[in-house]
């Protein structure tokens, strides 16, 4: 009773059953038990940070696309698909598609040979201690920030929708993650993920179904949509980035492909420890590679429980949407109510229980993956190199176990410092931008140009890091500087992202040739299993054609260009 | 996996299960008794057809991947 009070707030827009109230309320138990289950099977390193690293490809790889589905994900791109229609899918196409397979075809055997622990950890073996400190440092600050700004996301959401006491939402759901990381590690986790994709999926997909019947299918979507905002286009991908002014979102084509599919998108899926950890766990390369190949089957099917119900909320809503900063009033919806309202639209008792425990799977699958990642960074590139190299491996599991605590302990604090400064959401893909993209450059220079050298690792990730914290500052002080940096004026923030992304790995990448050409490179026995041509990849020659990652990496390229040219 | 004596299927299915019959059992239910609240295309029924759908699913995870003795 007393939870069902703390559930029910005056001015919910929704009211829960009884019977969505049992629904919450075994999701919270099975996870937690499943960590408690968990805890036996992880008492040395290598299972606590890496779980053993015996995961099938299945586990690995709804894991691997899990981790990056976040509540902000789902919630943020259904609003977003509300303002700007159908380019959103850019950031499941174009924006994930090539950089995941290429994950899996090119970087994957480096990462899995070499037997690292983490993305920095890398970059330590191919550069050194400098490169290794500044990519741990960036990387940990950046996921406890995301993973409060998540919380916190997650908690208004909660609070505007469900009438949830916010405080009760950050707290339950965060120590809830706390709990099942700390006795399970990662093996905990990716259990986790797996069971939250499923409730994900479950949860969300009644509304593309439901809604399509009741359009009439997807003719009759598009019909309602061009009724409810006649002149508007939101049913383009492609075909209205010519000009900057022609479509919603204020984008150009040169920004989707290089700043969003190149710099942005290689950045996150390629080096983002938060989704590489997942796959790294898998039991062997070839899992490893399959594994990431199936999450980006996944991946592409997810804006139909994303993109469609935002699409849905433009044809079927009776009234309109508007921006957060004209919320609060009554009666009025903002954005990011899209996918709730549509799950209150088309759910009645038991299936909105099922809804919003999707929407919390989501808010758990990220935060615990943010958390993982963040253990693994601390434990094994901060404190083990910095702080205290000699301990034995009961004590580093120790260190991840109560660190796991500690990284929800910040990330709590980080949520209520966001609560008194609201415009940080703004900020979180700026601070993306900032401290993801450049690791890409260097970690793929590392990889192919065997000439690469330490002293350029380091230079270009920091080049990197300066030049999209410079160009942000410059556009912030300076609003005019938007035509230089992003080519025009009517960029809008996604856009201005894009080509911030581009302009800083162009900087990385020629901070690092240079300083390569004038610097000493390693010897080149110190980069066998690092650097292509010096590391022997495993034969397939074994498998048949159907057992092979690049056919069915193939498969996907085909049905991702099938998907580009089909909504063009 | 194979040294986990469940597997996380198992898990997944059992899961599904419950809720499948929480959600057929609500939308028998509400077959006969009115909702309080508005719902679309509520003449459907889709928490029946969900709620079957996610039990007939979780039954067979749970049949597939029930713990064997030896898995023990």
């Amino acid at each position: 009773m007393a939870a069902a009070c703390l559930f029910r707030a005056a001015g919910a827009r929704l009211s829960l059953s009884p019977v969505d109230l049992i629904i919450i309320v075994l999701y919270f138990g099975l996870v937690l038990g499943l960590g408690v289950y968990l805890r036996r099977f992880t008492t040395t390193a290598e299972e606590f940070f890496m779980a053993g690293r015996e995961m099938t490809m299945w586990v690995a790889g709804l894991s691997f696309i899990s981790a990056n589905l976040g509540s902000l994900e789902m919630m943020g791109y259904a609003a977003a698909t509300y303002q700007y229609g159908i380019l959103v899918a850019h950031a499941y196409w174009i924006g994930a598609i090539p950089a995941i397979l290429f994950l899996a075809l090119v970087m994957l055997p480096f990462y899995y040979i070499c037997k690292t622990h983490s993305v920095p950890g890398y970059l330590k073996l191919r550069f050194g201690e400098g490169a290794r400190s500044l990519s741990a440092i960036s990387f940990a600050v950046m996921t406890i920030l995301m993973s409060g700004i998540n919380m916190y996301s997650m908690a208004v959401i909660m609070k505007v929708i469900l009438g949830w006491n916010i405080h009760f939402s950050i707290w339950v759901s965060s120590m809830t993650v706390a709990l099942y990381v700390m006795a399970g590690g990662l093996l905990s986790a990716i259990f986790n993920e797996v069971l939250q994709f499923f409730l994900i999926w479950i949860g969300c997909l009644v509304i593309p179904v439901v809604g399509l019947i009741e359009t009439g299918g997807w003719a009759g979507m598009v019909n309602r949509i061009q009724t409810n905002f006649p002149g508007q286009d939101f049913m383009h991908l492609w075909s209205t980035t010519g000009t900057f002014s022609n479509n919603p979102m204020g984008a150009h084509w040169t920004g989707i492909l290089f700043g969003w599919g190149l710099a942005i998108s290689f950045g996150y899926w390629t080096t983002d420890f938060l989704v590489v950890q997942r796959v790294m766990a898998a039991k062997d390369l070839r899992s490893a590679q399959l594994g990431t190949i199936i999450g980006a089957v996944f991946k592409m099917m997810v804006p139909l429980i994303v993109i469609v119900p935002g699409l849905l909320a433009l044809a079927v809503l009776p009234y309109r949407l508007v921006p957060e900063s004209q919320g609060g009033l009554a009666n009025v919806h903002t954005y990011n109510e899209a996918l709730p309202l549509m799950l209150a639209r088309y759910c009645g008792p038991g299936l909105l229980g099922l809804g919003v425990t999707a929407l919390v799977a989501g808010f758990m699958s990220g935060m615990a993956g943010n958390v993982t990642a963040f253990t693994t960074v601390w434990t094994y590139d901060i404190y083990k190199p910095l702080i205290w190299k000699e301990a034995s491996e009961t004590h580093y599991v120790s260190m991840g176990r109560w660190c796991s605590l500690l990284g929800v302990f910040v990330s709590i604090g980080t949520a209520y410092l966001v609560m008194n400064f609201s415009s940080i959401i703004v900020y979180a893909q700026v601070i993306f931008v900032f401290f993801i993209v450049p690791m890409f450059g260097t970690v793929i220079l590392g990889m192919l140009w065997k000439r690469t050298t330490p002293a350029a690792g380091f230079w270009g990730l920091l080049a990197g890091i300066l030049t999209s914290f410079a160009l942000w500052l410059w556009v912030k002080f300076n609003p005019d500087a938007l035509s230089y940096v992003a080519f025009s004026g009517y960029a809008k923030d996604m856009s201005e992202n894009m080509y911030r992304a581009m302009w800083s790995l162009v900087a990385n990448v020629l901070v690092t040739v240079v300083v390569s050409l004038v610097t000493k490179p390693k010897p080149e026995h110190e980069l066998e299993g690092l650097v292509y041509g010096m590391t022997e990849i495993p034969s397939e020659g074994g498998f048949s054609i159907f057992q092979r990652p690049i056919t069915w990496a193939a498969a996907v390229a085909l049905a991702f260009v099938a998907l580009n040219i089909l909504f063009w | 996996m194979e040294k986990h004596a469940v597997s996380v299927w198992f898990f997944i299915g059992a899961l599904l299960t419950i809720y499948g019959v929480l959600i057929l059992v609500s939308g028998i239910y509400g077959l006969f008794v009115p909702l309080n609240h508005t719902v679309a295309m509520s003449h459907l029924h889709i928490g029946i057809w969900w709620g079957s759908g996610m039990l007939l699913i979780g039954v067979g995870y749970i049949v597939r991947f029930r713990p064997r003795r030896k898995n023990l």
